[in-house]
């Protein structure tokens, strides 16, 4: 029996999922009430388009992109096997195929700003 | 003292003449301040000779007569006939085969504790001349919750993902080798790592925390698994990316 | 009496996609896990955002426009309040994860998950004051 490779994909959901309990409530707020009709200041396209031409926005904006990607993916993973889907590397393939997605896609979106 | 009539269902299962297990009623006659395990002793000495369960110690130390109470993983003596209403539902511990009754085949449980090597391993060779191993209240106390375990199985029964997967090691099993890697004493944590850090070791755990809800000793297993897990993280990236650094 | 006793375990199956329902416990967990759903879809969301915030002001205002979608209203709600249920369970059961010895004892649960609840709440502070909703 030899020891699993899981670790590696159990790091980042450790750290997304730390991450995402700090973060996406008052992310969620935000867009909610931009939703409802008051776009808060800090999401017009002015101030959100200069925060992340900052380096370090555009790290922040990709640290919590990148590691709640992750974190879901990974926990989407477990749900299924859960759930009894029992295709385990198909799923986990799918999933993180997905999240790897996500991250190219950001850093393209990223540079783009 | 007085008394109360007391209705249990139980799960009956006799290998050499039933294809299934099916339930059997007994109403017996218990005294207010009687556990389960005391109902069931009574309808053994009284009504039906022929029930089968496991009991010994009487006082939630020896672990043995885990069952299901209502569906809860339980000791049978440490369930209180005051806390129930109505017919009580008993049956054997979940996630285990049935043997007979309320006897279950528990051989992959002790064939998982002795794989993590629950034993001291030491560092090295300590002569009795060296005199013996000293040890400060606060190592004691890094491993001490995880020594009260009991091995009575109610978190095998209550872990989703041992009833899913039965090769997982599961929560006693892993909660004991953390106990011994925790311990100040010893040695083998590489060696206990080469079972736990598998597939079916501890990464087979999706911390549902069931396991450390139905402990009577209140060991904390989910605790004990979740900090391997961190460990074991530790050390692959360790082993992985700084492979010169021993450990 | 030379009779040998015939085992024939029997063996209760789980059944695969159902067994959750049976006790609040394990409703609880899969509440938990199915957070990620939620959180994951909210994730992607915020990638078309910084997709369309990357394509100029006229994007980014659709994308303002989209979010005012009722069903994207409703499942912002339900997000926020799953999102939430992460934020508890996971603060909940750091201090198992993490335990931290002072001299000989351990700080107390309570204490550890109740620094994260304040840092939490805090930092959400912190964000909604900084994007000028107070």
């Amino acid at each position: 029996m030899s020891k699993s490779n899981k670790p590696i994909v159990w790091g980042t959901f450790a750290a997304g999922g730390t991450v995402t309990a700090f973060v996406m409530p008052v992310l969620m707020l935000l867009t909610l009430l931009a939703g409802l009709g008051a776009v808060p200041q800090g999401l017009s396209y002015a101030t959100l388009h200069g925060y992340a031409s900052h380096w370090l926005g555009k790290l922040v904006i990709f640290a919590i992109l990148f590691l709640s990607l992750w974190s879901s993916a990974h926990r989407l993973r477990i749900t299924f096997y859960d759930f009894g889907v029992r295709a385990d590397t198909l799923v986990a393939t799918i999933v993180y195929l997905a999240a790897a997605a996500g991250t190219v896609a950001s850093v393209i979106f990223l540079v783009r700003i | 003292m007085s008394q109360r009539v007391v209705e249990l269902e139980v799960l009956r299962y006799n290998p050499e003449t039933d294809s299934e297990p099916h339930f059997q009623r007994y109403s017996v006659s218990c005294e207010d301040e009687w556990v389960v395990l005391d109902a069931l002793n009574r309808v053994k000495e009284t009504i039906d000779p022929t029930l089968s369960y496991r009991w010994s110690c009487h006082m939630a130390v020896c672990g043995s007569c885990g069952m299901m109470i209502n569906g809860e993983p339980k000791l049978g003596c440490k369930s209180f006939l005051r806390d129930y209403e109505g017919v009580i539902r008993v049956e054997p511990l979940a996630h285990f085969p049935i043997e007979r009754d309320l006897v279950t085949v528990i051989d992959d449980f002790i064939g998982k504790l002795k794989r993590v090597k629950p034993y001291l391993i030491p560092k090295h060779e300590k002569p009795l001349t060296e005199g013996e191993y000293l040890q400060t209240p606060a190592e004691l106390k890094k491993f001490k919750q995880y020594t009260m375990c009991i091995n009575c199985m109610l978190c095998y029964a209550a872990c989703p993902e041992y009833g899913l997967i039965p090769k997982f090691i599961g929560p006693a099993a892993i909660s004991l080798a953390h106990r011994y890697n925790q311990d100040s004493r010893d040695g083998g944590r590489d060696e206990r790592q080469e079972e736990i850090a598998t597939t079916e070791g501890v990464w087979e755990c999706s911390f549902t925390g069931a396991c450390s809800e139905v402990c009577p000793e209140h060991v904390d297993p989910a605790s004990a698994l979740q900090q391997v897990k961190i460990k074991s993280t530790v050390d692959w990236y360790t082993e992985h990316l700084m492979p010169w650094v021993k450990k | 009496m030379g009779e040998e006793m015939s085992r024939r375990p029997y063996v209760r199956e789980i059944p695969r996609h159902s067994w959750f329902f049976r006790h609040p416990r394990y409703m609880r967990y899969m509440t938990r896990e199915i957070t990620c759903i939620f959180i994951g879809a909210y994730t992607l969301l915020l990638l078309v955002g910084l997709q369309r915030l990357s394509q100029g002001e006229a994007a980014y205002e659709s994308f303002l426009q989209v979010l005012r979608e009722p069903a994207i209203i409703a499942f912002h709600v339900a997000a926020l309040a799953l999102a939430v249920y992460h934020t508890v369970t996971w603060f909940n059961v750091t201090p198992k994860a993490l335990p931290l010895q002072v001299g000989e004892e351990f700080v107390p649960n309570a204490v550890i998950a109740g620094a994260h609840y304040v840092g939490w709440v805090l930092l959400s502070a912190l964000v909604l004051v900084g994007a000028g909703v107070f």
